[in-house]
């Protein structure tokens, strides 16, 4: 690959300045250190989470019955939607690395078909999360409590603008997931949900029809921080992307600056992996 | 032991462009990755769906998704972000202080978590 491969350098050119003992630049080694401090950011933050998890004495929601929604679809899918989300981030993971190597050979065309496509894939990615936020915080059907505070699960959702009473099949599911578990339907249900004190339908940042708040705080925390480094990373991005378009690596001789954005957008593409196993599926 | 002062692949240095063959070649090591990747995030996904938590299985399943998540990572790490062409001593200044301090906190975090557990199990009213 490069001429100099066998060559010796002697240590005191190597160390004592003159050259980077780490054979890459200023730039791509100070990337290289902020990735590292940001993984640390990321580590702990599902360190904490498995902490909360591991300490809690209930039970913690999982993460196949929790999302398991298509859009435009009722049925259940579990994890598909997380599936086709961590699709997406690794291919566009892999038109952004097609970029950098296009990038290597000075091939503008390239640089700009594969940089594209990837900004492509940032945005669906932002847009499928979206659509997730917005399912989590809607929720589904959820739970009632009632004043001595047992906890029911409704069947059927109450559609805005109607009461239980007008809801086909209204009904309730009393000790869900015991042993005892049992349905109450008809009017005895509508005269226990009646009596509610809250009804709690999908999630804020206090109570979630889910699991404990922590459950849904996470969620926020962890997918929200690891967006918005989709967001910046997309940003970014577009900025390489205009200068590409410009000319400016062309005439600058080299893209490294396609490759320092790469890093980024792949380690982006990495936290994911990572949130996907532990907060969805185990 | 690797020599550390050999310049052994500087072939992303700024200085040096890759010629069409090594281009192919890289983008052939891309592809295998890619379905790689691809190949262990639908048995993931598979797994997930049809093994429940709380089974007998469900612990060889769940290390079994450590595995393979860290089977991801590595592949994104050396390939993807090439840490696997850059010279040894940047491979280890970036991967040893991280691999230190995640080992110890992940130690702490479930040492210290399993034990708060255990107290709120005992003294529950």
């Amino acid at each position: 690959m490069a001429s100099e491969a066998t060559q010796a350098v002697d240590s005191s050119t190597l160390w004592g300045g003159g050259r980077s003992p780490f054979s890459v630049s200023y730039g791509k080694m100070m990337m290289w250190f902020f990735l590292v401090s940001d993984a640390l950011t990321f580590s702990g933050l599902l360190v904490a989470y498995g902490y909360a998890r591991h300490a809690y004495t209930g039970d913690w929601p999982i993460g196949e019955q929790v999302f398991y929604s298509l859009p435009f679809l009722s049925g259940k899918y579990p994890l598909i939607y997380v599936a086709l989300m961590t699709f997406i981030l690794i291919i566009s993971s892999v038109t952004m690395v097609l970029a950098v190597e296009a990038g290597h050979r000075k091939d503008d065309r390239g640089v700009i078909k594969w940089l594209g496509w990837t900004i492509v894939g940032g945005f669906f990615f932002l847009g499928s999360q979206a659509w997730e936020w917005s399912h989590f915080i809607h929720g589904t059907a959820g739970y009632i409590l009632t004043p001595d505070n047992a906890k029911y699960y409704l069947t059927e959702e109450i559609p805005q603008g109607m009461v239980a009473a007008d809801v086909a099949d209204f009904g309730l599911i009393a000790n869900k997931g015991a042993e005892d578990e049992t349905r109450i339907t008809g009017q005895r249900a509508v005269e226990i949900y009646n009596t509610k004190t809250i009804h709690v339908q999908g999630a804020n940042m206090t109570i979630n029809e889910y699991g404990p708040p922590q459950y849904g705080n996470f969620f926020f925390f962890i997918t929200g921080f690891h967006g918005f480094h989709v967001f910046s990373g997309v940003v970014i991005n577009i900025i390489i992307f205009m200068q590409v378009l410009k000319g400016v690596y062309r005439r600058r001789g080299h893209y490294e600056m396609v490759e320092k954005t790469g890093l980024y957008w792949h380690f982006v593409d990495l936290v994911w992996v990572f949130v996907f196993t532990f907060f969805y599926l185990i | 032991m690797e020599r550390d002062d050999l310049i052994v692949n500087d072939s992303y240095a700024l200085n040096n462009t890759h010629s069409e063959e090594q281009g192919v070649e890289i983008r052939k090591k891309i592809v295998k990755v890619t379905v790689l990747l691809s190949v262990i995030t639908a048995i993931e996904v598979g797994l997930g769906i049809m093994i429940k938590q709380g089974t007998t299985l469900w612990p060889v399943v769940k290390w079994s998704f450590i595995v393979m998540t860290l089977i991801k990572a590595f592949y994104i790490v050396a390939v993807f972000m090439h840490l696997g062409d850059e010279r040894k001593s940047l491979r280890y200044v970036i991967i040893l202080p991280y691999a230190l301090f995640i080992a110890y906190l992940l130690f702490i975090g479930i040492t210290e978590s399993n034990y708060l557990n255990d107290i709120w199990l005992r003294f529950k009213p």
